[in-house]
C-alpha cells in the first residue's frame, strides 16, 4: 500500500485516475493495527481496480484533519477528487470494507 | 475430520490469552478465537498501572501483546476469525467461525465488554469527527486543542489524565458532584492545572458540521443549560457485555452479564465464562487473567471426569 504524506496527497489521492481506498491508522491505534492485514487482503483482490493507500495520521495530523478525520481506524473512499464514503472505528470491518470496495470496483 | 480441541477460548484479552497460557502449559490443547484486536480493551489504554508487577512505563498493548506471545510459547493456538455460531448442548461442543467449523471438548467464554453509548443527539453521527471511545487511538488528533470527557468513573479519569499530554485544555463532566475514580488518580487530576470539572452535569447533544463543534450540558440538580466549545468528546460512561453469540445459550443477568459460580462454570456443562463478560464486581485485567487461569483449570478438570 502506498504511503500518502501531506506532499503526495493531492496527486495520488486527489487526482487519482482510480477510486483511492486511504486507511487512516496511526503508530498508537491498536485497532488500526489489527484491521491492516485485511486491508492489505483486500488490495491484493481489488488492487487491479481500487488504488490502496495508507496514511499515519500521528505523522500527518493537520492532513487528517483537513479530511474531517479525527478518529481511528477511519477507512475512506476517494473518488474524482473528493472523499465519498467512509468507515470508522467499530464500522471499519473487514467486511464492511469489501462491501464499500465493491461498489467502486 | 478435525481434531478435537479440549479447549476453546473465544475471546483474545487478558481472561482469554490467561486462560490459553494456563490451558496450553498444561498440555490441553488449546485454541484462542479473536475477531478483531488481541489484547481487548487493555490494549487501548497506555496506562495500566495496577496490574501487579507492571512498572516502569510497560503499556497496555505492551502487557497484552506479551501475554499472547507467553501463550503461544507454550503452544497455545492462535487465530484471528470471528465465531459466528456456538453449538454448546452436545458433550462435544461446535465453535463456528465465518471459515472454519472446530469441536472442542470445553469452551471458554472471554468475549469481555466494550464500552458504553451515552445515547445522546449527534453521538453516533460524529463518531470519528470528534467522538472517542479510545484515547490511545485518538488523542493524537487533539494536540493543542479541547476536549471533554464525559464519566467519572477510573477509566474516565484515568484517560483525561492521559488526554492532558495532548490537549490544551481537558473538561470532565461528570453527572454528580464527586468521582467514583481510585482516590490516588483523583489527587492526580485535582492537582493537574490542564483539567477542570463540570459537575451534575449530562451531555445531552453533541453538536458539529462535519465534526464536533460544542457539547450541550445540562445540570442535573438545577436544569441549567449550557453549550460548551470543544473539538472532541471522550466517553467512559461504562462499558456492557459482549455476550450475543451465547444469547440464550447459557444464563446471564438482566444486563447480559454470563453468570458463573467461584470456578468460572456457566450453567452448561463444559462450558465456562471469565473475564468482563462475567457477573463480577471487579472488572479488571488482573481479575481477568485470575478468571482465565481458574477456567483453564477446571476445564482440565472437566475433560479428566468426563472422556
Amino acid at each position: 500500500m502506498l504511503e500518502i504524506n501531506a506532499e503526495n496527497f493531492e496527486v495520488e489521492v486527489l487526482q487519482s485516475d482510480k477510486p483511492v481506498l486511504l486507511d487512516f491508522w496511526g503508530t498508537k491505534c491498536e485497532p488500526c493495527k489489527a484491521l491492516m492485514p485485511a486491508v492489505e487482503k483486500l488490495a491484493e483482490k481489488y488492487g487491479d481496480k481500487i488504488k490502496f493507500c495508507k496514511l499515519n495520521t500521528a505523522e500527518n495530523r493537520r492532513l487528517a484533519i483537513s479530511q474531517k478525520v479525527l478518529g481511528l481506524p477511519t477507512i475512506a473512499m476517494y473518488k474524482d477528487g473528493a472523499k465519498v464514503e467512509e468507515l470508522t472505528q467499530d464500522k471499519a470491518t473487514p467486511d464492511n470494507i469489501e462491501e464499500m470496495l465493491k461498489r467502486y470496483v | 475430520m478435525q481434531d478435537i480441541y479440549d479447549i476453546i477460548v473465544i475471546g483474545g484479552g487478558p481472561a482469554g490469552l490467561s486462560a490459553g497460557l494456563y490451558g496450553a502449559r498444561s498440555r490441553a490443547k488449546t485454541l484462542i478465537l479473536e475477531k478483531g484486536k488481541w489484547g481487548g480493551q487493555a490494549a487501548t489504554t497506555e496506562e495500566l498501572e495496577n496490574y501487579p508487577g507492571s512498572i516502569e512505563q510497560p503499556t497496555g498493548p505492551e502487557i497484552t501483546a506479551r501475554m499472547k506471545r507467553q501463550a503461544e510459547e507454550f503452544g497455545a493456538e492462535t487465530r484471528a476469525e470471528t465465531v459466528t455460531k456456538l453449538e454448546l448442548g452436545g458433550k462435544i461442543k461446535k465453535v463456528i467461525t465465518e471459515s472454519a467449523e472446530y469441536q472442542a471438548k470445553t469452551v471458554i467464554i472471554a468475549t469481555g465488554a466494550k464500552p458504553r453509548l451515552l445515547g445522546c443527539p449527534g453521538e453516533l453521527e460524529l463518531r470519528g469527527k470528534g467522538v472517542s471511545y479510545c484515547a490511545t487511538c485518538d488523542a493524537d488528533f487533539f494536540t493543542d486543542l479541547r476536549v471533554v470527557v464525559v464519566g467519572g468513573g477510573d477509566s474516565a479519569i484515568q484517560e483525561a489524565i492521559y488526554l492532558t499530554k495532548f490537549a490544551e485544555k481537558v473538561t470532565v463532566i461528570h453527572r454528580r458532584d464527586e468521582l467514583r475514580a481510585a482516590k490516588s488518580i483523583q489527587e492526580r487530576a485535582f492537582a493537574n492545572p490542564k483539567i477542570d470539572f463540570i459537575w451534575d452535569s449530562v451531555v445531552i447533544e453533541i453538536k458539529g458540521d462535519g465534526i464536533v463543534e460544542s457539547v450541550v450540558v445540562k445540570n442535573v440538580k438545577t436544569n441549567e443549560v449550557k453549550e460548551v466549545q470543544t473539538d472532541g468528546v471522550f466517553m467512559f460512561v461504562g462499558y456492557d457485555p459482549v455476550s450475543d453469540l451465547v444469547k440464550g445459550l447459557v444464563d446471564m443477568d438482566e444486563r447480559g452479564y454470563i453468570i458463573t459460580d467461584e470456578n468460572m462454570s456457566t450453567n452448561v456443562e463444559g462450558v465456562f465464562a471469565a473475564g468482563d463478560v462475567r457477573v463480577k464486581s471487579l472488572r479488571q485485567v488482573v481479575t481477568a487473567a485470575s478468571d482465565g487461569a481458574i477456567a483453564a483449570v477446571r476445564a482440565e478438570h472437566y475433560i479428566s471426569e468426563n472422556f
